[in-house]
């Protein structure tokens, strides 16, 4: 799992209010090499929650980035730094937690499990 | 000699396991219509593209093969099942074809649709659409993946909704439907959301009348729209449609 799908996630188990964003519990984390694209890197900078992409990079082990990123979409190494976190990171065993209930959810190779149990539905 | 890339995910390279859905007719029906709407989606620039129910991956690593040339690195594909199975497939799949997308185990879209409301760009599916018994639907292994209660609607149903509120304004959804799922309703129940649509794919095999349907957002003037989606005139007009595609792409 990569931080861009991460910044996507919230909890959906009935009745949780603060379901975004999960707190990541990392066993085991991967690189891998992705190619630049300076568009795709805009178009998801504007969509970005820039706070849990920070707080989930340093649950990853990676601490580069800016707590802020006003100002920074010309900045070259800014944009690398935000292209390494969030694609290039992979959780592949590890668990997304629910900062409300403590529900944990698993990363599996690679795969967050969200299926709930049906007294959660 | 050069080694012309491959249109769509190679048969040979989809990965399998015995309780996860292997490409079938309907699959290779569904990643038919998306070659042919092919130029019309590379032109259609998306952002984000989703398949609800990977299976083997089969359809989702055809969709990010046929948009490849024209748009390398721009978009993000995302794809969900219910089954951890298919999840791992489809994962091996993809790699067998070098190709990525993110798999999320969840039902529909569940833990995606707050942070992604309005932002899908293009949905892909083929659902569980067979008719069966209610009690088979969601059950755990392979069953689930076609089982899909009254009239095969239970899960198609339970998805409309979602890919509404998941679908960008300028957002396609692609469904593939049975005759025997009344796709005449289900495109009255769109209709009636401010979707247009219309029949991309019709295929007879020997066990299935496959329709293949497109949707986009169209919204219409209140009026017409109440007199448009009365159902006995939608009925008709769905029914003329069928007809018509049939007569022109006999087989």
């Amino acid at each position: 799992m990569r931080l861009i799908v991460h910044n996507m996630l919230t909890c959906n188990v009935k009745g949780v209010v603060n379901k975004f964003p999960l707190k990541i519990v990392a066993e085991k984390v991967v690189k891998k090499e992705v190619d630049f694209n300076l568009d795709f890197l805009w178009h998801m900078l504007a969509k970005i929650e820039w706070k849990a992409l920070v707080d989930g990079a340093r649950s990853l082990g990676y601490s580069e980035l800016p707590d802020h990123a006003e100002a920074l979409e010309s900045n070259e190494s800014f944009l690398k730094k935000f292209h390494h976190a969030l694609l290039e990171l992979h959780l592949e065993e590890g668990s997304l937690v629910c900062k409300e209930t403590g529900r944990k959810f698993p990363v599996k190779k690679g795969v967050p499990n969200m299926l709930l149990h049906e007294d959660e539905v | 000699m050069s080694k012309t890339p491959p249109q769509i995910a190679d048969i040979m390279r989809v990965s399998s396991h015995r309780e996860v859905y292997e490409p079938c007719d309907d699959s290779f029906a569904l990643v038919d219509a998306l070659l042919a709407d092919q130029t019309n989606l590379i032109n259609h620039k998306p952002n984000l593209c989703m398949e609800i129910g990977c299976g083997s991956g089969y359809v989702i690593t055809s969709l990010i093969l046929l948009l490849k040339p024209k748009l390398p690195n721009n978009v993000h594909y995302l794809a969900t099942d219910t089954n951890p199975l298919a999840a791992r497939v489809t994962t091996e799949t993809l790699s067998a074809h070098g190709v990525e997308a993110d798999i999320i185990c969840t039902d529909i879209a569940s833990c995606l649709e707050t942070r992604l409301a309005g932002s899908v760009d293009v949905i892909v599916v083929n659902p569980p659409y067979v008719p069966t018994p209610e009690y088979e639907v969601g059950m755990e292994g392979i069953a689930s993946a076609w089982a899909g209660g009254e009239n095969g609607r239970s899960v198609i149903d339970r998805m409309l909704p979602v890919v509404d509120r998941l679908l960008s304004e300028k957002g396609w959804f692609y469904l593939l439907t049975l005759t025997s799922n009344y796709p005449a309703e289900i495109c009255l129940m769109m209709r009636k959301r401010g979707f247009a649509w219309r029949i991309l794919v019709q295929r007879s095999t020997d066990e299935e009348n496959l329709v293949i349907l497109k949707f986009w957002r169209d919204r219409d003037d209140e009026e017409s729209l109440v007199k448009e989606t009365s159902s006995a005139s939608f009925a008709s007009e769905f029914s003329r449609s069928l007809s018509s595609f049939r007569e022109k792409k006999w087989r």
